[in-house]
C-alpha cells in the first residue's frame, strides 16, 4: 500500500466506500417492511450503482442506471405499491437450510469464477482486446462519429437496438392490456362484466 | 393535494428538463446519451408534473391517444429507417445508402439520427403511458396514504 499512487488510491477509496454503500442499502432494503422505504432505497441503489458506474469509465450505462433506475423505475414502483399494499406481510423467521446452502453454495461457485476474470483495465483482457478494439479503430473510419458507444448502438449493431425497440413498445403494450380498462374510464373502480351464456364479448 | 413549494419548482423544472432531454437526444453522437436516455428524461418531466399537479392535469397537455400514436410512430420511424436504407439500394439499416459518396459519412449521420428520434419518441410515449396506467387507477392520493 505505501507506494501505491495517490490517484489509484483515491480511486480505490471512492470504489471501496460506493460498494459499502450498495451493500448497506441492499441490507436495509431486506431488514425494512415499509414498502415506501423499500422503493426510496431501491431508487438509492440505482443512484450509488450509477455513480459506481462512472467511477469505472462507463458514463452510457451509468447515464442509463440513474434515468431508468433511480427516475422511472421508482416512480413506477411507487405507482404500484399505491396499487397494492403499503407494507409488507410479516414473515416468521424460520430456519432454512437447503436454501442457505444453495445460496452458500452458488455465492462460492460465484466468486470461484470470478478469480479467473482478468483486473479491470487490463489490455489483454479479451473485452478489450479483440472486437472492443476493432470498433475503436474503424468507428472514425467508418461511421465517423466521436461517441464509439453511439456508433456501436446505432449502426454496428442497429438491428439489436431495433429489437430492443420493440422489446419496449411490447412492454408498454403489456402494461395497457392489463391495466388499461381501469385508466380508460377515468381511473374508477372497474368490475368485471360476467360471461354472458352464450360466450359472446 | 395542494403543495405549492411543489407546483412552483416543478414549473421552474419542466422546460430545463425537456431542454436537457433535447440535449441528450441530440447530442448523443458525441457524448454519453441517446434516444433510450433521452426519451426516459422527456417522460420524466411529464410524470414530475403530474405528481404535483394531478395525472387529469397532465392527460390534458398529452393525451393518451396521442401517446398510443408516438409509441407506434416511434417504432415504425425506426424500421422505416431501414427499410428506407433497403429502398436506396443498400442492406437493412445500411445507413451508408442514405448519402453514397459522402466523404464524411453523413448518411451515417443521418441515419443515426433518424433512429435514435424513433427510439426516443418510442420511449418517452412508453413511459409515459405506463406512469398513466399505473397511476391512472387510483383516483387520488391522500397525504395518508404515504
Amino acid at each position: 500500500m505505501s507506494e501505491m499512487p495517490a490517484p489509484v488510491a483515491a480511486n480505490l477509496l471512492i470504489d471501496l466506500s460506493l460498494l459499502t454503500m450498495l451493500l448497506l442499502v441492499a441490507l436495509f432494503m431486506l431488514r425494512l417492511r415499509h414498502l415506501f422505504a423499500v422503493v426510496m432505497l431501491s431508487g438509492i441503489y440505482s443512484l450509488v450503482s450509477a455513480s459506481f458506474f462512472v467511477s469505472l469509465d462507463a458514463v452510457d450505462v451509468a447515464f442509463t442506471e440513474a434515468a431508468v433506475g433511480a427516475g422511472i423505475s421508482t416512480v413506477l414502483m411507487l405507482g404500484g405499491m399505491l396499487l397494492t399494499a403499503r407494507r409488507e406481510k410479516p414473515l416468521a423467521p424460520k430456519r432454512a437450510p437447503v436454501a442457505l446452502a444453495v445460496v452458500v453454495l452458488v455465492g462460492a461457485v460465484l466468486i470461484y469464477g470470478s478469480l479467473d476474470m482478468p483486473a479491470y483495465g487490463d489490455r489483454f483482457a479479451p473485452a478489450n482486446n479483440s472486437i472492443g478494439q476493432e470498433y475503436v479503430e474503424r468507428t472514425p473510419k467508418e461511421i465517423a462519429v466521436p461517441n464509439v458507444v453511439t456508433a456501436v448502438l446505432a449502426s454496428y449493431r442497429g438491428f439489436d437496438t431495433m429489437g430492443e425497440t420493440t422489446v419496449i413498445f411490447t412492454a408498454g403494450l403489456g402494461v395497457i392490456l392489463l391495466l388499461g380498462v381501469g385508466s380508460a374510464r377515468g381511473g374508477r373502480v372497474v368490475s368485471d362484466k360476467s360471461p354472458s351464456p352464450d360466450g359472446e364479448e | 393535494m395542494d403543495h405549492l413549494v411543489l407546483r412552483v419548482v416543478t414549473k421552474l423544472m419542466f422546460a430545463p428538463i425537456l431542454l436537457f432531454a433535447l440535449y441528450v437526444q441530440f447530442h448523443g453522437d458525441f457524448g454519453p446519451g441517446g434516444g433510450f436516455q433521452a426519451g426516459v428524461i422527456f417522460a420524466v418531466a411529464f410524470i414530475l408534473h403530474a405528481l404535483s399537479f394531478g395525472v387529469d392535469e397532465t392527460r390534458r397537455v398529452v393525451p393518451q391517444k396521442a401517446l398510443y400514436i408516438g409509441m407506434a410512430a416511434g417504432l415504425l420511424f425506426y424500421s422505416g429507417t431501414g427499410a428506407l436504407t433497403m429502398l436506396l439500394g443498400g442492406k437493412l439499416l445500411d445507413y451508408d445508402a442514405i448519402a453514397p459518396g459522402s466523404l464524411h459519412h453523413s448518411g451515417q449521420h443521418y441515419g443515426i439520427m433518424l433512429v435514435e428520434f424513433g427510439v426516443g419518441l418510442c420511449v418517452a410515449s412508453t413511459m409515459l403511458t405506463i406512469y398513466y396506467h399505473f397511476a391512472g387507477r387510483e383516483p387520488e392520493i391522500g397525504d395518508e396514504d404515504w
